[in-house]
């Protein structure tokens, strides 16, 4: 059986509608005439995005008495994953035009594309590995192994500071969300998180 | 000295017309304005539908001296064959001009409210005539040409933009530069009231922004000060009132909305070459062998580029204008001065 299947649902609607909307914006011209690199980036920043909020599940589980959070942690990863995914799709297309001896310049000669790469192998690693099977039989490596997301974090965060040209405002909000979630699951923070939960007045008795 | 028959910029030779053919046709574009200038139709009536007829061409709101001046305006005095130009539309809404904020729908959205009449120019430096001009007495002299140039953005896309203005050398001759007139440094407006992006906090760049050239660039006959584009004062968000265009450079030396031009003996502060000296140079000039740290210059995506017919194509050493500008740079190692 499907717990929260609401949440999951609600969820998955609000991950995949975007790209669909962006894609039929690009469709029908409402993305100007570079469609193909706004679509880049909005999926560069939706990863990122999703990346985020993967993040969030934990410290908000530790503050509320609430179980939800961890039924759609999977989801959102995936997601990221997706998202990254279609990112890298819509460069090959858009910007190399699938030129793919150019591809092997631009790993070895661009940072930026580089970390880039980094980043979306740590996701495909972490996707590989983000079913039941895997954590059974990684057992307490799994969990080790689940730590990469903070690399990817911060390679994503390295990729877009590096693509900056102007204006770092944007950049500095995504960095100060990033180093937020991360600074919360320092043990200070989290056990104040937990205790957050343990002074509320319990509801009489929570049977799951 | 002006160029009386404009040079044809080099292109693939599958695109090339035959000499015949485009010359006949430049005769008859040139019959054609001819035509319509003697038509003596009221000044808005040409405001709004401008003889060259592109389509989609919003009519902007120009001051009068604008309208007056496109009567004795020389259409098409140089093409870009076989090349199609980009939609007004795209032209004027896909910008970069960071004045108005860092995405490329911002300059649109941001910079209608900028008030560019009356607006004055500044000329100082190592010239006979130093003075601050009203731009219609700085414009007055010159006869507009329509200038159908490239435009290569060191981002690597490109579009193909019709201009109008005047060699900026003919401004410079009035001005009567000095023998320690070595470069030319131009700034934009500073206004952070009208310009969203000079009031972020997180911007990169010290304002105004400002460009340069060496003097044998400045004198070259490609190289404009434009008032106009697509038969209509320049819209806003390229740049009103007055903007550089040198097509042979990647777009951001094209600076936009003037307020002063100065004579110098030294290289001038360049606001992106000083943001990013590895990143990009002084001279800026289009070269496909000499790759930005970040992409690739060896080729561009011409603009509109639709999602499932990209429309990619080769960059061309000088963005295609080496006959005319490739001698200005004999014996100079172009990987070092980039
Ligand atoms: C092989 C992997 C990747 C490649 C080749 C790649 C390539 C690119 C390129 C070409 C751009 C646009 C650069 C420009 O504006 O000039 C970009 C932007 C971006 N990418 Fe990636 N990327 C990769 C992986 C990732 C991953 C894994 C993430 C996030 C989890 C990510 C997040 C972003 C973001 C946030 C931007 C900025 C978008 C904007 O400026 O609006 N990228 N990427």
């Amino acid at each position: 059986m499907i717990r929260q299947p609401l949440l999951r649902g609600g969820v998955f609607l609000a991950a995949l509608i975007p790209p669909l909307v962006w894609f039929y914006q690009a469709l029908s011209n409402a993305l100007g005439p570079d469609p193909g690199k706004v679509l880049l980036d909005r999926l560069g920043q939706g990863a990122l995005i999703l990346l985020l909020l993967t993040l969030c599940l934990s410290p908000l589980q530790w503050a509320t008495r609430w179980s939800g959070w961890a039924h759609i942690r999977r989801q959102l990863g995936l997601w990221t994953f997706a998202y990254a995914c279609l990112h890298l799709v819509a460069y090959l297309l858009f910007v190399l035009g699938l030129d793919f001896t150019q591809l092997a310049v631009e790993l070895r000669k661009r940072p930026y594309i580089i970390v880039g790469a980094l980043a979306w192998s740590g996701l495909l690693a972490l996707a590989l590995t983000s079913n039941r099977a895997s954590m059974r039989r990684l057992g307490a490596r799994w969990k080790k192994l689940h730590r990469l997301v903070y690399a990817v974090l911060g390679l994503a965060l390295l990729h877009m500071l590096w693509i900056v040209r102007s204006d770092i405002g944007l950049w500095l909000v995504y960095f100060s969300c990033g180093a937020l979630l991360l600074a919360l699951r320092l043990p200070p923070a989290s056990r104040l998180l937990k205790k957050l939960r343990g002074t509320r007045p319990a509801p009489a008795q929570v049977s799951r | 000295m002006l160029i009386r028959i404009p040079p044809r910029s080099r292109c693939d030779s599958s695109e090339i017309t035959p000499e015949s053919v485009y010359l006949s046709r430049r005769r008859f574009m040139g019959a054609g304005a001819a035509l319509l200038g003697s038509a003596a139709l009221p000044v808005w009536a040409q405001a709004q539908a401008p003889a060259s007829g592109y389509e989609g061409v919003e009519p902007g709101n120009p001051p009068g001296w604008f309208a007056q001046k496109l009567d004795g305006a020389r259409w098409k005095a140089m093409e870009v064959a076989g090349e199609s130009i980009t939609p007004f539309q795209d032209a004027s809404h896909y910008n970069n001009f960071y004045e108005f904020g860092p995405d490329k729908g911002d300059p649109a959205a941001n910079a209608g409210g900028l008030p560019t009449e009356p607006w004055t120019v500044k000329i100082d430096g190592a010239v006979g005539k130093p003075g601050q001009y009203s731009l219609e007495d700085l414009v007055q002299p010159h006869t507009l040409e329509e200038r159908i140039y490239r435009m290569r953005c060191v981002e690597a896309w490109s579009m193909v933009i019709p201009w109008l203005g005047f060699p900026l050398g003919d401004l410079l001759k009035r001005a009567e530069p000095s023998s320690k007139a070595k470069y030319v440094s131009f700034e934009t407006l500073s206004d952070p009231e009208h310009m969203p992006g000079q009031k972020s906090r997180f911007g990169l760049i010290d304002w105004p922004y400002r460009e340069g050239l060496r003097m044998d660039e400045a004198m070259n006959p490609l190289t404009i000060l434009a008032v106009g584009m697509y038969g209509r004062v320049l819209p806003n968000q390229n740049g009103a009132p007055l903007r550089l265009v040198v097509p042979w450079k990647y777009g951001f030396k094209g600076i936009k909305s003037i307020v002063r031009i100065s004579l110098v003996e030294e290289q001038p502060y360049t606001t992106w070459q000083n943001l990013a000296p590895n990143e990009y140079g002084f001279y800026a000039n289009v070269n496909p062998q000499v790759d930005h740290p970040r992409w690739t210059q060896a080729r561009e995506r011409r603009l509109p580029s639709g999602l499932f017919s990209p429309n990619v194509r080769d960059t061309l050493m000088f963005n295609g204008y080496g006959d005319e500008v490739a001698s200005l740079y004999q014996g100079m190692d172009l990987a070092k001065y980039y």
